[in-house]
């Protein structure tokens, strides 16, 4: 905005010092952000391990019910974003072990070992989908799948 | 350098009284968490889509509901400790904080106590 602000509530507008949108974003700072909005992610994901356990001891209606839901077509995209973000945090956790050590703070390093766990929290997600065949199953035979889960 | 006192470093708790204990634990159940997915993810991966009979089969082998109660009880901790540190920077109200920090507590009991429950009672046979 070329103009400056002029009043708000009878006072001068100030000037903010400068937060995240003004700076170009970079790996290091993209990863580190993803390392605790992934974190916050599991820690409500956690939620649904518990009730799959839950669904499993309480007996076999309750448990094909949850299974349902969980292998329907929106159960299975939440299930697949839970599992790169176990990995990407992880992964994340093992960039920050390194860096507890002392070592690896070379900007390069730092940029090449952002880079790495990222590529590899996507190759793993894909590998573990595709070997499991849900993954396969969920995009080959999507609306197959979620009428036989709704039905 | 070091600025403490002799009596300061044979406490090792510093001014928060904690020392390096948050840190220590994150970092503690961290490995452990690293270890206890590997195992746990194999397990879910392997009985998703089975029917409860089949479930119930694979919690006959108590290997299998000791990995995933130790992961509950490492989990609930390092995901108790994560929150705390994300309320702590960004809820500034002193009110909303100590709620927040409550009940981040209470869900983080929660979530290992269910998770716990329920593996207690799928080993013991349900």
């Amino acid at each position: 905005m070329a103009e400056a602000k002029t009043l708000r509530g009878g006072r001068a507008e100030r000037p903010l010092s400068p937060h995240l949108q003004v700076y170009k974003p970079i790996i290091n700072m993209v990863m580190s952000i993803l390392h605790r909005i992934t974190g916050a992610a599991l820690y409500f994901g956690s939620a649904l391990l518990a009730w799959w356990l839950v669904a499993a001891a309480a007996g076999p209606d309750y448990f094909a019910f949850v299974n349902g839901i969980m292998g329907s077509l929106i159960g299975r995209l939440i299930l697949f974003g839970f599992t790169w973000a176990l990995f990407l945090h992880a992964l994340g956790g093992i960039r920050h072990f390194i860096w507890d050590t002392g070592k690896g703070y070379e900007l390069s390093t730092v940029d090449r070992m952002c880079w790495t766990s990222l590529i590899a929290s996507i190759v793993l997600t894909l590998l573990v989908w595709l070997l499991s065949g849900q993954f396969a199953a969920t995009f080959a035979q999507a609306p197959l799948n979620y009428i036989s889960a709704v039905g | 350098m070091n600025m403490r006192t002799p009596l300061k470093n044979a406490r090792r708790l510093g001014s928060a009284k904690e020392g390096a204990d948050h840190f220590w634990k994150q970092r503690v159940t961290a490995v452990a968490n690293l270890i206890l997915v590997v195992l746990v993810m194999w397990l879910v991966l392997s009985m998703a889509g089975s029917d409860h009979a089949t479930v119930k089969t694979w919690f006959a082998n108590p290997l299998v509901g000791i990995v995933f109660a130790l992961l509950g009880i490492s989990g609930a901790i390092h995901m108790r400790l994560g929150m705390q540190v994300i309320i702590e920077d960004y809820v500034h109200g002193e009110g909303v904080k100590v709620v927040s920090l409550m009940l981040n507590t209470f869900f983080a009991i929660f979530v290992g106590a269910a998770i716990l429950f329920a593996v207690a009672k799928l080993s013991f046979g349900a």
